[in-house]
């Protein structure tokens, strides 16, 4: 009879808990639905999206920089001495590129920009909900969804390919720089041994998956921002589970995207 | 003919999970009027407000403006014709005092352009007391009395006919709620706007009260003239309004 009830309490468990995802899988379904037909229907915001390009995109430059530069730096290092053992230490120029542009550079970047970006989205629309600023915008004939959510969402899938453009850039830059002075690489040979390897489907692939990551991370950011609970811990919840669920969606979108590319 | 409630209220039930809210609120405001919503915290005042507005949607009975469903009127025109100044201001931390003020003017389908909104904005805070030197501050940069000014001044930015007040005085020292009071006596006069004031305060009653409710159980306990508020015999305005431990309410809710 115990043991009865300790199987119905662990079914009862689970349907709760599956119930409980489906809805909140709705719930973020109609969210992006909603944000998506506010990309095409007037009015549209352009102070607001310029804004956000600056704060979500522009500003979030140094962290993409830094991370692709020891990324691809450290890259090198590891594919020189892996390399080593099968006398293929002169692979490092094209695994690095190849490394980069393809996975390291939109995936590192997505997260990095992902902490930075979703957190800040959350906690500031989190506030504004928790100060009646978003119902004030109701009252002020101003559709919420359309001012604070549809131009940060825009802004971050079209700032996170740029960002992981340059990114790309600096990282393969971080493992040319080991590469000639650690590992005795001759610059020229480098650079050509990076282009020739290099095939625009890896590039494009790369900036379809940072368009992707972007929409995510600032998607997730809006709608845990713009449902969040009251107080000081409602807005703490909500920057940590806009993270947590950007981080994993990006990995999750990741692998899904390399699946259909290649 | 009698012309139609500038607003009724219907049976109107609002709950959340297992806390039922309002459970069957009739009220209606004439058009000019200015009613006091009164009761204690957590009997579903601001979500009054809130049906109305549009912001909480009720899960049963009716809300009509001018005598028609909200469900039939157009939604922008809706709001158009409301101002509503918050319990904390809600200003927008982003923006300046004057681009708060003015923020429906500039949002409109036909924007203002940027120096008549600043124009009218500095308009609307000497209105309210304020001077144009902090029409280019951010709200952080206020005190809470003058951010509540600022909030009051964008409520009334667009001349609304009618007009929320959430809360007025709360947090405000005595001396400045009284400022406020007689603030929005003088503009709901003024401006011949309809007004909805929801508060604790017996003295924002009786300064801008021209009829009181009160909001207990999740039903409209007592309504009548402002004048008939000490003459009744109602236990529960009784106690509410002399502010006693004992009596039909209970003080731990």
């Amino acid at each position: 009879m115990i043991l009865l009830r300790l199987v119905q309490t662990f079914l009862a468990s689970i349907g709760r808990s599956t119930l409980g995802l489906l809805a909140a899988a709705g719930r973020v379904a109609i969210f992006t639905g909603s944000t998506l037909s506010h990309f095409a229907r007037p009015p549209f915001y352009g102070r607001e999206f310029a804004r956000q390009l600056l704060s979500l995109g522009y500003f979030s430059l140094p962290v993409v920089g830094l991370t692709a530069l020891f990324t691809g730096a450290a890259l090198a290092l590891q594919i020189h001495a892996g390399g080593a053992r099968f006398n293929a230490a002169t692979v490092v120029p094209s695994i690095v590129a190849i490394g980069m542009v393809r996975e390291l550079g939109p995936v590192l970047g997505g997260l990095m920009v992902a902490g930075r970006v979703s957190s800040s989205i959350a906690a500031e629309l989190g506030t504004m909900r928790v100060t009646e600023q978003i119902d004030a915008l109701t009252t002020l004939s101003t559709d919420p969804l359309k001012y604070l959510v549809a131009p940060r969402v825009l802004a971050a899938t079209i700032a996170m390919p740029v960002l992981v453009l340059i990114g790309d850039i600096i990282g393969v830059m971080g493992g040319f720089l080991v590469g000639i002075n650690r590992l005795g690489f001759e610059p020229g040979a480098y650079i050509r041994n990076t282009l020739d390897f290099l095939v625009p489907l890896d590039v494009v692939s790369g900036l379809v998956k940072a368009a992707v990551f972007g929409f995510l991370l600032a998607l997730m950011g809006c709608y845990h921002g713009y449902h969040s609970g009251r107080g000081a811990q409602g807005v703490g919840r909500a920057t940590t589970n806009a993270v947590v669920s950007a981080s994993v969606l990006i990995l999750a979108a990741n692998y899904a995207l390399t699946e259909a590319f290649f | 003919m009698e012309l139609p409630a500038k607003i009724a209220l219907r049976g109107v039930r609002k709950a959340f999970g297992e806390n039922r809210v309002l459970e069957g609120v009739d009220l209606s405001v004439a058009t000019g009027e200015s009613l006091v919503i009164i009761g204690g915290s957590g009997t579903g005042k601001s979500v009054t407000l809130k049906c109305i507005l549009g912001i909480v949607e009720p899960d049963a009975g009716r809300i009509e403006i001018d005598g028609v469903p909200v469900e039939h009127i157009d939604r922008r025109a809706f709001l158009r014709q409301f101002g509503m100044l918050f319990q904390g201001g809600a200003l927008f931390d982003s923006l300046t005092v004057w681009q708060n003020v003015a923020f429906r003017l500039q949002q409109a389908r036909k924007p203002l352009g940027r120096r008549d909104a600043r124009a009218l904005a500095v308009a609307k805070l000497r209105r309210v007391g304020l001077g144009a030197e902090v029409a280019d501050l951010y709200p952080s940069e206020l005190s809470g009395g003058m951010q509540k000014r600022v909030g009051l001044a964008r409520a009334i930015a667009t001349d609304p006919g009618v007009i929320f007040f959430d809360e007025p005085t709360a947090g405000l020292d005595p001396i400045m709620a009284g400022v406020i009071n007689e603030l929005i006596r003088e503009l709901v006069t003024e401006m011949g706007a309809t007004a909805v004031t929801i508060t604790h305060d017996m003295r924002t009653v009786e300064t801008v009260a021209d009829r009181v409710a009160m909001l207990h159980g999740g039903v409209v306990r007592w309504e009548g003239p402002v004048g008939a508020v000490e003459e009744s015999r109602d236990p529960y305005l009784d106690q509410f309004v002399h502010g006693r431990a004992d009596g039909p309410i209970a003080a731990i809710r």
